[in-house]
């Protein structure tokens, strides 16, 4: 008895504590679920009941364009949404991710929205759990459409031509950015899924510019001047080419960008488009070709510092590294995205110590289209902030501060190549906003189990010889999801 | 206690079982209700957390977690101590149990029918498709590789460790160095097997026949005026033998921890006497140490086979699954996570699953039959 009696003023105690703390509790916090579109800024948040705007915010959301107080990122200027928080996911951490931070300063300081951004390493698994469990940020960074995609379909992404005022979206980005971020939605029609908001150009060539130089080797214009130039490198007793495809997981992506490039000096955009979406078997002759051009550089152990047995255990990022050798360069070409100068010695200056020129056309009756790749913003809800933070990204103005630290290339037309921190970049950035064709990196944009696994995989069996050519190209047709 | 009359009243109809089970149903129902309450609590909490401090969050959370599960405890406890003796014999275990079971049932058993059902259905788990996920795993080309691959993982894992770890137990008891000796195979066990990956990494590093060779392996080939050889990436499939040197580097301690212990079990005199018929060593070592040892033999066979079958570290951080080296538990992996295709993702997980299943109960049978450990 005496224990029970014990129990029961401990119960009567506690009882009484939560009904002290349930008077304090943030009443209107059960409700809010982060995707409550009905009144946005009535639920979303306790914080809304302090913010001055409360009242205004849902009769401006319900409305198609708000056009009558301004667009979201004027009435976020404003200071209308100090105090709320945007939350963001992506794959890029560490270095990346301060420049991020940075470039998104000046943002916080002017509207009050704080940005917290967590990026991950495996980001894709992670951003797939997050999804599943209903509880992902309010905007995420893709660095391949297709995953985008894969979530648009199953409706958890915005459509962001209901939210913004398209026609400037548009006027600010090359049509075939707009066409890549539309993309079907839960009942098939396209949606406006994301927006491009920084991007990276591939198929730049770079080189020690000083031994290049000092050697007197000519930057070449044409793929026939590129073999005098290799073979007058080997005559020269050096090697023309450092490559490496080791990357993890994702061993293998490098020789899928060779390849691509390939391609669209080899052929016609629209029989590239019609390889990626499927309907050009990589057993074609085009994409055979391709690869074989390909091999004649990297299966000649004249050409390729340290010949397969390099390229397949070296990381992408290393295999630049014997361009800067302390002895003079291994090698003298590396061809990659403008990203890879993240991983150059940290002393080596752009312009004295490296240049870069774009791979030249093969057949100049394709010219070299542009290859690219870049970062996609999608949001999952429609919150005024959010949406305030997605029109940021379409305006270069947002990436000021990370082309200045380098790394980043905007596509937005409004991007002045003056705020470009290095001269390559200002180069690449010229070349992306101006080019005339522009094709999206074929391996991102297909299917995840060729793009990201059969492409990469069948590669490398390739390049390390376990398998020839038409065998490896057959395998990956054999792998296309029906 | 001294009592007067109404209290005792009072007393009798409390004393009633049945009175007292409904009332004891209170505390219990009310202890229900402030665990939920503070699930949605702290939940909600964190929902507006830019306005509250971490700090604050995390005491609270503490709090209802820690305080939540001892006032369950407390008050099912209670209620069931008010019922007949009987009952309390019957439901008592559960109070102890129960919280573990619901914890298993919710994180383990709901996440296994889950992965069950969308082994039927689509890559976006939406339509049924049957056997199809199934067929494919049985069928597909790369997939009868990530097979083969786990094939070997599973018969030359097992038997290098399991083999390796015996002739050192059995060596190591007749050296004077036994501790030394033990203490360097043992010691691989302490790395993760992240770790072991990178640093194997670099003992399969090749570089350029000019650079200086940063690897081990090639260093010793470019040493003698070989070729330096990209190990894990050539002589397929043999540069799985290379992945698999690693586990059994790692795995030989563990192995050989528990045969040395279960050699210095063995009774001095069954050797003796077998040494005094006339046995030679090899006799000895086959037919007395080896028949008296099986259950541990089994045991620790069972146990690496069943962490050979879900190998993915390893292979994850050396290859990525690339050069044919793909596993279950990558390919599964890969499937799910990077190509996005629950369907045939779960079917992989399911089949890994199936295929560990006569291992685990075999391996729990021996376990609590010999009692090994």
């Amino acid at each position: 008895m005496k224990t029970s009696r014990v129990l029961w003023s401990v119960l009567s105690v506690l009882l009484l504590g939560s009904m002290l703390m349930a008077a304090c509790a943030p009443a209107a916090a059960p409700t809010a679920a982060p995707a409550d579109t009905a009144a946005p800024a009535a639920t979303s948040a306790p914080a809304a009941t302090v913010a001055p705007a409360a009242t205004t915010a849902p009769a401006a959301t319900t409305a198609a364009k708000p056009a009558a107080t301004g667009s979201f990122l004027d009435r976020a200027m404003a200071g209308e949404f100090k105090g709320t928080t945007v939350t963001a996911t992506g794959p890029f951490v560490d270095q990346d991710a301060q420049k991020f931070a940075a470039t998104m300063a000046d943002f916080q300081a002017k509207t009050g929205i704080t940005i917290q951004y967590q990026g991950s390493k495996e980001f894709e698994a992670s951003i797939k759990a997050a999804m599943d469990a209903g509880n992902a940020p309010d905007v995420i960074d893709f660095p391949q459409p297709g995953l985008l995609a894969s979530f648009a379909k199953q409706g958890k992404i915005t459509d962001l031509s209901k939210q913004l005022d398209v026609a400037a979206v548009k006027a600010n980005y090359n049509p075939y950015w707009i066409d890549q971020s539309m993309m079907p939605g839960k009942d098939g029609t396209p949606i406006m899924a994301g927006i491009w908001e920084r991007v990276n150009g591939k198929g730049f060539v770079y080189y020690p510019k000083k031994a290049f130089d000092a050697a007197g080797y000519k930057v070449p214009t044409t793929f026939a001047e590129l073999t005098t130039l290799e073979d007058q490198m080997v005559k020269d007793g050096s090697t023309p080419w450092c490559i490496g495809i080791e990357s993890g997981a994702a061993t293998g992506w490098v020789a899928t960008d060779w390849i691509e490039n390939i391609m669209l000096r080899t052929t016609t955009p629209e029989n590239y488009d019609a390889w990626v979406a499927g309907k050009l078997p990589f057993s074609s002759p085009e994409v055979t070709n391709a690869a074989k051009i390909m091999a004649s550089i990297w299966q000649n152990p004249k050409y390729v510092y340290g010949g397969t047995a390099t390229i397949v255990k070296t990381s992408f990022g290393d295999s630049t590294l014997p361009m800067f050798d302390a002895k003079g360069p291994k090698c003298f070409m590396n061809m990659n995205g403008n990203f890879i100068t993240s991983f150059f010695p940290a002393t080596a200056k752009a312009g004295v110590d490296y240049g870069a020129f774009y791979f030249p056309p093969i057949d100049p009756k394709y010219g070299s289209p542009m290859e690219v790749a870049g970062d996609i913003w999608g949001a999952t809800n429609t919150k005024p902030e959010v949406m305030a933070v997605m029109q940021y990204f379409t305006k270069a103005e947002h990436l000021k501060v990370w082309m200045q630290q380098g790394g980043a290339i905007a596509p937005q037309k409004d991007a002045d190549l003056s705020w470009y921190g290095s001269d390559i970049d200002r180069v690449v950035g010229g070349a992306i906003v101006n080019a005339g064709t522009l094709r999206f990196d074929g391996s991102d944009a297909m299917p995840g189990a060729v793009g990201a696994g059969t492409f990469w995989k069948e590669m490398t069996s390739f390049v390390s010889g376990a398998e020839d050519l038409p065998t490896a190209l057959k395998n990956i047709d054999a792998s296309w999801p029906k | 206690m001294s009592m007067n009359t109404p209290e005792s009243s009072r007393k009798s109809l409390i004393s009633s079982p049945v009175v007292r089970a409904v009332a004891a149903l209170v505390p219990l129902a009310i202890s229900l209700v402030i665990l939920t309450w503070g699930f949605f609590f702290v939940r909600d909490l964190q929902l507006v957390k830019n306005t509250i401090p971490q700090l604050f969050i995390v005491v609270i959370a503490i709090i209802w977690g820690v305080g939540g599960v001892v006032l369950l405890f407390t008050t099912a406890n209670f209620f069931v101590e008010q019922l007949p003796e009987l009952w309390v014999h019957r439901l008592q275990p559960f109070i102890f149990i129960g919280p573990a079971i619901l914890m298993l049932t919710w994180a383990l058993v709901i996440p296994t029918i889950r992965t069950i059902i969308s082994a039927f259905f689509d890559e976006a788990s939406v339509g049924f498709v049957g056997m199809k996920n199934f067929v494919y795993v049985f069928t597909n080309p790369a997939m009868l590789t990530v097979f083969r691959n786990n094939l070997l993982w599973v018969i030359f894992g097992t038997t290098f460790t399991v083999s390796a770890g015996l002739i050192v137990a059995v060596l190591a008891d007749r050296s004077r160095f036994e501790v030394a000796a033990k203490a360097m195979i043992f010691m691989p066990m302490a790395i993760s097997f992240v770790g072991a990956g990178v640093i194997w990494n670099f003992v399969y590093a090749a570089k350029p026949v000019d650079a200086p060779q940063i690897g081990l392996l090639n260093s010793i080939v470019v040493g003698f005026g070989g070729q330096p050889q990209a190990w894990t990436a050539f002589f397929q499939p043999w540069n799985n033998f290379f992945l698999i040197v690693i586990v059994i580097w790692l795995q030989a301690g563990y192995s050989m921890v528990l045969f040395s212990a279960a050699i210095k079990g063995i009774p001095a005199e069954i050797m003796e006497a077998a040494r005094v018929d006339g046995a030679t060593e090899l006799q000895v070592f086959f037919q007395i140490m080896i028949p008296q040892i099986m259950g541990t033999i089994i045991a620790v066979s069972t146990t690496v086979v069943i962490f050979t079958l879900k190998i993915f570290d390893v292979v994850w951080v050396m290859t990525g699954g690339q050069y044919d080296t793909s596993v279950i538990s990558t390919e599964f992996y890969r499937q799910y996570f990077t190509y996005n295709n629950n369907g045939i993702g779960s079917a992989i997980a399911v089949v890994l699953f199936i295929a560990v299943i006569p291992v685990m109960v075999y391996n729990l049978r021996q376990f609590a039959q010999r009692e090994v450990f």
